[in-house]
């Protein structure tokens, strides 16, 4: 897959994860979910401290087609917001695997990232 | 690409936003080729269609002048809106393709013992070309001649060059052209105007640009069970000829005079969040004045989110509603928000 390395991992749901050098996780949206999703006009990204278990509903986008949720890929507290995003949502389009990040995660069970998909699983399921 | 009524159509040829703002700026060409033309020729067309069209045909007085019209049913409610032409050998009705079969059942069974003929044409394609270049474009397309004549029109006039009908009309708040086209032709000035620097537009940001420009799209602003009065479109109901009688003009003057019903207005809202068709609209907590959004979506042109909403008339200053929980307050306007490329909400 373009523009990712190994350290990343997916939901079938489209979002991914990477596990950074520092322990911590940052997630965002597949270029695939991106393309299918067209023009990305708004987020709703969480809040920082706010918790979530691996699945939870933790942000929103809306492209000028539909409103869709995100996905937690990994359980853990926000460290970090994308808030970049409220302003610019388009970065998301053009750079989904870079800019284009929503939150970074303390996770709290590493073995969680084990259990994603691997970019080629993920890339068949597109 | 989606089905659109049984026709394969593009939401966008790339990107919605870029398109929409290519044709504020520059110019876009739209195949709009979906939509049903139908001829009415005969002795009678006239009479007929002073019957049929809420808007008065008889005000039309030179060939290729065109007016935006309702088909009611007798509760005055809209079957759909149209734009008739007034043509040399009769009139050309330019209908919604959701609606082609419905409409042309219903203009037949009107016709009686009328002397009149109904042909669809769908051996015409159709092609709008918008945005504040249209005029460079077609003088890419076409001669000079029709080029020149076409720039000294104004707003839903036209002409014809051989068997092609150019309008000064469109569904983008910009100036602009429509033609009604042979198929061979269509390709032609298709790759022409691409040529000279048009770029084609989907779906998705004809529907933008209309509902900043604040034009009402059928099964979203109106339907069969919506009036004129409902949804901006009374001021295409023509009443000054007291002796014209047509279908639904008793209901809609009885509505008119009771005065009882909501009224279409432009929202513009603070927050970003998207506030979609259907989305219960009210004035204060205890909720208890409703409205509803007709239409809702991102405005590339204010770069917030917009809609056009039915609300009851009293309430003119501002509303709110609620987006996955959090309330997005929104100032009420005249139903238009974007002309040709400038803000006027």
């Amino acid at each position: 897959m373009n523009g990712i390395s190994g350290n990343y991992k997916f939901l079938a749901s489209h979002e991914w994860a990477k596990l950074e050098e520092d322990g911590s996780v940052t997630v965002g949206i597949s270029d695939y979910a991106q393309e299918q999703l067209g023009d990305i006009v708004f987020v709703e990204l969480p809040e920082l401290n706010s918790e979530f278990n691996q699945e939870d509903e933790a942000a929103v986008i809306e492209s000028v087609k539909a409103a869709s949720e995100v996905y937690s890929p990994m359980g853990g507290k926000v460290v970090e917001v994308n808030t970049i995003l409220e302003e610019s949502p388009e970065i998301i389009n053009s750079s989904p695997y870079q800019e284009g990040w929503f939150f970074k995660l303390k996770p709290v069970d590493i073995a969680e990232f084990d259990n994603l998909l691997s970019p080629e699983e993920y890339s068949e399921l597109c | 690409m989606v089905d659109f009524n049984g026709w394969e159509m593009p939401i966008h040829y790339g990107s919605q936003l870029k398109e929409h703002e290519f044709v504020r700026e520059s110019c876009g060409i739209f195949d709009v080729s979906h939509m049903t033309i139908v001829d009415i020729e005969g002795k009678d067309a006239k009479g007929f269609l002073r019957f049929l069209l809420a808007n008065d045909i008889g005000l039309l007085n030179q060939d290729f002048d065109g007016m935006y019209s309702a088909l009611l049913n007798e509760s005055g409610g809209v079957i759909d809106d149209l734009i008739a032409y007034k043509l040399p050998s009769g009139y050309r009705l330019v209908v919604n393709c959701a609606t082609r079969e419905s409409d042309i059942e219903w203009i037949d069974s009107h016709k009686g013992s009328m002397e009149v003929t109904v042909s669809e044409r769908d051996d015409l394609s159709m092609i709008a070309i918008q945005g504040p270049h249209t005029f460079d474009t077609l003088s890419n397309c076409f001669s000079s001649n029709v080029y020149s004549d076409l720039s000294k029109k104004r707003p839903f006039q036209g002409l014809q060059e051989g068997e092609t009908l150019i309008t000064t009309t469109g569904y983008t708040g910009e100036i602009g052209v429509e033609l009604m086209i042979d198929g061979e032709r269509a390709k032609a000035v298709w790759k022409q105007a691409l040529l000279s620097g048009a770029k084609p537009i989907g779906l998705g940001a004809r529907d933008t640009l209309r509902l900043e420009a604040g034009m009402n799209l059928y099964g979203s602003e109106m339907d069969e069970n919506i009036s004129p009065l409902e949804c901006n479109m009374a001021w295409t109901v023509s009443l000054e000829d007291e002796s014209r009688d047509f279908i639904g003009k008793e209901s809609f003057k009885r509505k008119k005079e009771e005065g009882d019903f909501h009224v279409l207005k432009g929202l513009l809202f603070k927050d970003r969040s998207i506030v979609r068709s259907n989305q219960v609209i009210y004035f204060d907590e205890s909720k208890e004045v409703k409205g509803v959004v007709t239409s809702g979506s991102y405005s590339p042109t204010l770069k917030k989110s917009i809609a056009l909403a039915r609300i009851p008339p009293s309430h003119t200053e501002t509303c709110m509603t609620e987006v996955r929980g959090k309330i997005n307050k929104a100032s009420i306007g005249e139903p238009k928000f974007v002309r040709e490329g400038k803000i006027i909400f």
